[in-house]
């Protein structure tokens, strides 16, 4: 299957406009390799039927082929030093600048299929009694409904839980399922699953205190991040922290965030209280 | 540079191992069960035990428990690596001191992961 440019910038303009996922036409072998399984199945006979309903906008298919565009790969307490900076540094900052009782919000802003949300609540589990009088709310969303069943479910393969979870986690927060395991219901209830655009208005998020936006980024272009990252500025407090991936970074994309010094992949708002 | 210890009665799964250790930069040692294993730590504490469950002569967890009562065999990293993938094998292993847990069939980066978690990485 080859796609022309012809069709190809269909493909670019509404993933683009749909997604933020950015690609050129040097990516369109990557394009037609994840398209042939959608046309399978959709049902289709070609590319031609698949890019027809693309331009008559039709939305299944455009959701079929954002998912197969996308990458979901994710790992429990994935680059590790993240969440141990979340357990040590972040979280007791948080909780200095707000009175006892109040509601902690956490806000996983690509959550994939729940790895990184769940790391999060295992962690405020394990440190129950350090974060005693406060409430905690982890909100978590994706672009994907297909990824956030499989999140909201809890279960992963031997290999996902392979990915990072200590084995002392998994025996404590983990039921055996066949070949799979199930995350605990106490750990599952921590987390709020939704979907949610990271290209449309914040407007209804709230303010949260603590921002994971980790390996989504990436598939954007720098135009795209700016205004994602000014969003976000917006409903982060200014004892706020944000998180990004390994491969990501504010500087030269926004100035609404400064990096903190010494703290690889953390961020904060340019106008932050002192820390 | 560090060691570590492959304890595996298959020659194939020994192979394998002890190039993904390798490529970690370990020097591995092999042993063909517990018996051996005991004995190659005797004469020099390995960093890690990358320790297979089902050996004839001396099983892992025997191993371990004979490892663990030797006088400095409480200093190696100990990571089960086995079919044994039910929860209370699992958790006698944790028992008995293991550190870490690989079910087979795993991969380089599962192993990676875990030497980064237990500090040997
Ligand atoms: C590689 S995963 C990252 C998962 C996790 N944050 C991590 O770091 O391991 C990227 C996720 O971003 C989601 N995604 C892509 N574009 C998005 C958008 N515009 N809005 C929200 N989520 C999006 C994908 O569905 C996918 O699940």
């Amino acid at each position: 299957m080859k796609i022309n440019e012809q069709d190809f910038e269909v493909y670019r303009t509404f993933l683009y406009k749909d997604s933020g996922l950015s690609i050129t036409f040097e990516k369109a072998y990557l394009l037609e390799s994840r398209l042939s399984p959608v046309i399978k199945k959709l049902g289709l006979n070609d590319l031609d039927a698949l890019t027809s309903k693309i331009k008559m906008n039709d939305a299944a298919a455009k959701n079929e082929v954002i998912e197969a565009m996308t990458t979901n790969e994710t790992f429990f307490f994935r680059d590790t030093h993240p969440f141990e900076r979340f357990e040590k540094v972040v979280l007791p900052k948080v909780l200095e600048s707000k009175p006892a009782g109040s509601t902690i919000r956490i806000w996983c802003a690509a959550c994939s299929s729940g790895q990184e949300p769940y790391s999060l609540s295992i962690i405020l589990k394990e440190n129950a009694a350090k974060f005693a009088g406060y409430n905690f709310e982890i909100k978590a969303t994706d672009l994907s409904d297909d990824i956030l069943d499989t999140a909201r479910t809890g279960r992963y393969s031997q290999f996902e839980v392979q990915r990072g979870m200590p084995i002392t986690l998994l025996v404590k927060y983990f039921t055996q399922d066949g070949a799979n395991w199930l995350i605990n219901d106490e750990i599952k209830s921590m987390v709020n699953f939704s979907k949610f655009n990271l290209l449309d208005s914040m407007a209804t998020m709230g303010t949260f205190d603590i921002i994971f936006c980790r390996n989504v980024l990436i598939y954007f272009d720098a135009e795209t991040k700016g205004k994602v990252l000014a969003e976000m500025h917006g409903h982060i407090a200014k004892h706020g922290s944000l998180f990004l991936g390994g491969a990501e970074t504010v500087v030269g994309i926004t100035d609404k965030f400064k990096p903190l010094p010494g703290e690889r992949g953390l961020y904060v708002p340019y106008d932050a209280t002192s820390v | 540079m560090k060691t570590c210890l492959v304890v595996d009665d298959s020659r194939v799964v020994r192979k394998v191992a002890r190039r993904i250790v390798e490529d970690l930069g370990f020097k591995a040692e092999e042993a063909e069960d517990g018996v051996v294993a005991i004995e190659k730590c005797k004469e020099s504490m390995p960093d890690a035990i990358l320790l297979d469950w089902n050996m004839p002569n001396m099983t892992g967890i025997e191993f371990l428990r004979a490892l663990r009562s030797e006088s400095n065999g409480g200093t190696p990293i100990v990571i089960f690596c086995t079919t044994e993938n039910e929860m209370s094998f699992i958790q006698e292993a944790l028992q008995e001191g293991a550190n870490e847990y690989i079910m087979k069939p795993f991969d380089s980066d599962i192993v990676q992961t875990k030497f980064e978690q237990t500090g040997l990485l």
